[in-house]
């Protein structure tokens, strides 16, 4: 917009600028708040308060946690569903994208229909389930990795960037004697780099806090991911962490649900500012129409 | 391939036909490696998209596992007529359509407020500040922003209850009284999403024309005038998709947070289709009941998503499909 700089513009700019100032902080402060509930000793956190820098610092709760394997291990538990599950994403969207953004190729706008018709309609909860169980894949990893391999709306995000990567550099390659695999994989990903990693980031994000899935397929606790232990802890406030039963006393203090807290949040607030500046672009992608 | 097609059919004799064969088989063999690659991608859907809406069949069935979709015996429509009879179906239809309506209300035009005042920062260090913060929301899980949520109301020692309690003399118990389970689920997902959702709106306002407010100063327009006749119009389009997309999702309450935020003092008014599903169908193994139900809720955002398209279109906007 285009206007000039009077009294009345210059207020409505002071409004819209404390307005967003503290829509930010609103986003922001109930972080800063867990985070710094975490670090605070118990005796002071136990008064209540404004806390957003610890006045009397303290790692107990952090000790605490991790006096036990169990969150341990369901950390653990939920990095390799990131990792092997994202790459698992990645490999099968991506061969799958690429084949549908030929023109040529067969029966792609049958495929592609099929695809978009499961945006529209599912089987639902229950008839997925026994998919997932008459597949044995209860209460193995698999089925926090496998049921969602694909995303419909990524994929197809995905097929229109591949098909805007100019043929001439793809059919140079062939002459050169490379496959339809080898273009993949050493023309077309590598100039998709940026889209790749958008995809990456929301898959890993989705297989991080993914919940419900393991609340349906993983009935062993001892193969939780991070967010169903999280619920036990800080929601139903049920569970002593772990399967041993030291400091019968405490009975989940706030400092230390704030500590899984952070746990469980960490790895995003690490890994997002790195890649903050490639998923705009990849919203923007998405925006394209298919 | 083109070529062929654009004959007139009726002059196709067996000869052409059998060239068309000939030519789509050479095709096929052509890409034989294409094929191979989007084998396990269709793979996928089938059996994890296609096979369980063939599941759906155990609806009109009394579906016992060991028996299967072969021998299970059918019963027609009596799920479905238990469902429709029950007082439930009330309460879950009026908790589902609620919470919808108070999500379109209160939620959807959020973003678009935001986005705006966004577009209106000169000053780039800011907005992008501003962004940079508004976004980290979205990518917490929903059992972190429900905990968050009990740690900052709950009246003990609650951050929040603490400040009421100092300026009113009471605490409030949002997290036990069904009358704020609306507000809260409302209220968190406007947290949550709130940034994430001007993301595509800022991208259709970085698409409009300067020249076009250039344009209308110089006619005398004014602020206002210009955000009402240029910026609106700009995004008018992607508004109206985003709500189709919306009512496709109508009947879709977040099931996650509703989940995680539901508790035995607030089932009256939190409990919903998806939710009902789940107890039903695997808590209590009444499997074939709760498919019919998972089916009514499948069938209806099918109708409600086409509805939305076709309104829009008759309305002469783009539609999704």
């Amino acid at each position: 917009m285009i206007y000039d700089k009077t009294l009345g513009n210059r207020v409505i700019d002071g409004v819209i600028y404390l307005l967003l100032a503290v829509t930010a902080l609103i986003c922001v402060l109930p972080f800063v708040y867990v985070l710094a509930v975490s670090f605070t000793s118990p005796t002071e956190a136990a008064k209540g308060g404004i806390i957003l820098f610890p006045k009397e610092w303290s790692l107990s709760a952090y000790k605490y946690i991790f006096s036990t394997d169990t969150l341990f291990r369901s950390m653990l538990v939920s990095i390799y569903i990131t990792v092997v599950g994202t790459m698992i994403n990645l490999l099968l969207t991506s061969l799958m994208a690429y084949p549908l953004a030929k023109q040529h190729l067969e029966g792609r706008r049958t495929i592609l229909l099929g695809v978009l018709f499961t945006m529209l309609f599912s089987g639902g909860l229950i008839p997925t389930y026994f998919v997932v169980k008459n597949l044995h894949m209860i209460d193995t990893f698999w089925s926090l990795m496998i049921p969602g391999a694909i995303s419909a709306f990524n994929l197809i995000v995905l097929k229109n960037f591949f098909s805007q990567i100019p043929d001439g550099l793809e059919d140079a390659a062939k002459i050169d004697g490379c496959s339809d695999v080898g273009v993949l994989f050493r023309i077309v990903l590598p100039l998709s780099m940026p889209a790749m990693a958008t995809f990456a980031l929301f898959y890993a994000v989705a297989h991080w806090n993914q919940f419900f899935n393991a609340v349906l397929y993983i009935n062993d606790n001892t193969k939780w991911p991070i967010q169903v232990l999280l619920r036990e802890i800080v929601i139903l406030a049920q569970s002593r962490i772990g399967d041993t039963s030291i400091d019968e006393v405490d009975i989940q203090p706030l400092t230390i649900r704030m500590a899984v807290i952070v746990f469980a949040t960490l790895p995003i607030l690490i890994v997002y500012p790195f890649l903050q500046k490639h998923f705009t672009k990849g919203v923007l992608l998405g925006s394209v129409k298919g | 391939m083109k070529m062929e097609s654009a004959l007139p059919a009726g002059r196709h004799g067996s000869g052409a036909r059998q060239r068309l064969a000939n030519a789509r088989l050479r095709n096929i063999l052509r890409d034989k490696w294409l094929y191979l690659m989007i084998l396990p991608g269709v793979a996928y859907f089938i059996i994890f998209k296609y096979v369980p809406m063939y599941g759906i069949v155990m609806a009109f069935q009394d579906y016992k596992p060991y028996l299967g979709f072969m021998n299970s015996p059918w019963v027609g429509f009596k799920h479905f007529e238990r469902f429709f009879g029950e007082p439930q179906f009330w309460m879950l239809f009026r908790n589902t359509v609620l919470l919808a309506l108070y999500n379109l209300v209160f939620f959807f035009p959020l973003p678009i407020v935001l986005a705006l005042m966004l577009n209106e920062i000169r000053l780039e260090r800011f907005k992008r500040f501003v962004q940079t913060l508004i976004y980290i929301p979205h990518f917490v899980s929903w059992v972190v922003v429900v905990g968050i949520f009990y740690m900052l109301l709950t009246t003990e020692n609650g951050i929040l209850n603490e400040l009421i309690y100092r300026m009113t003399g009471e605490k409030i118990a949002f997290l036990l009284e069904p009358e704020w389970f609306r507000t809260m689920i409302v209220t968190q997902s406007i947290w949550k999403e709130v940034g994430w959702g001007t993301i595509i709106f800022l991208a259709a306002l970085s698409g409009v024309d300067m020249q076009l407010y250039e344009a209308a100063r110089i006619d005398g327009a004014g602020r206002w005038r210009q955000l009402w006749h240029i910026t609106l119009p700009a995004i008018r389009s992607t508004i109206v998709i985003l709500l189709i997309l919306r009512l496709g999702h109508f009947l879709d309450s977040g099931f996650e947070q509703i989940f995680l935020m539901l508790a035995p003092t607030n089932r009256e008014v939190g409990e919903v289709f998806d939710t009902y599903v789940y107890v039903k169908g695997l808590t209590q193994a009444q499997y074939s009941y709760s498919a019919a139900v998972g089916l009514f809720k499948s069938a209806v955002g099918l109708v409600l998503v086409l509805g939305a398209n076709w309104l829009a279109k008759r309305f002469g906007q783009e539609g999704v499909y």
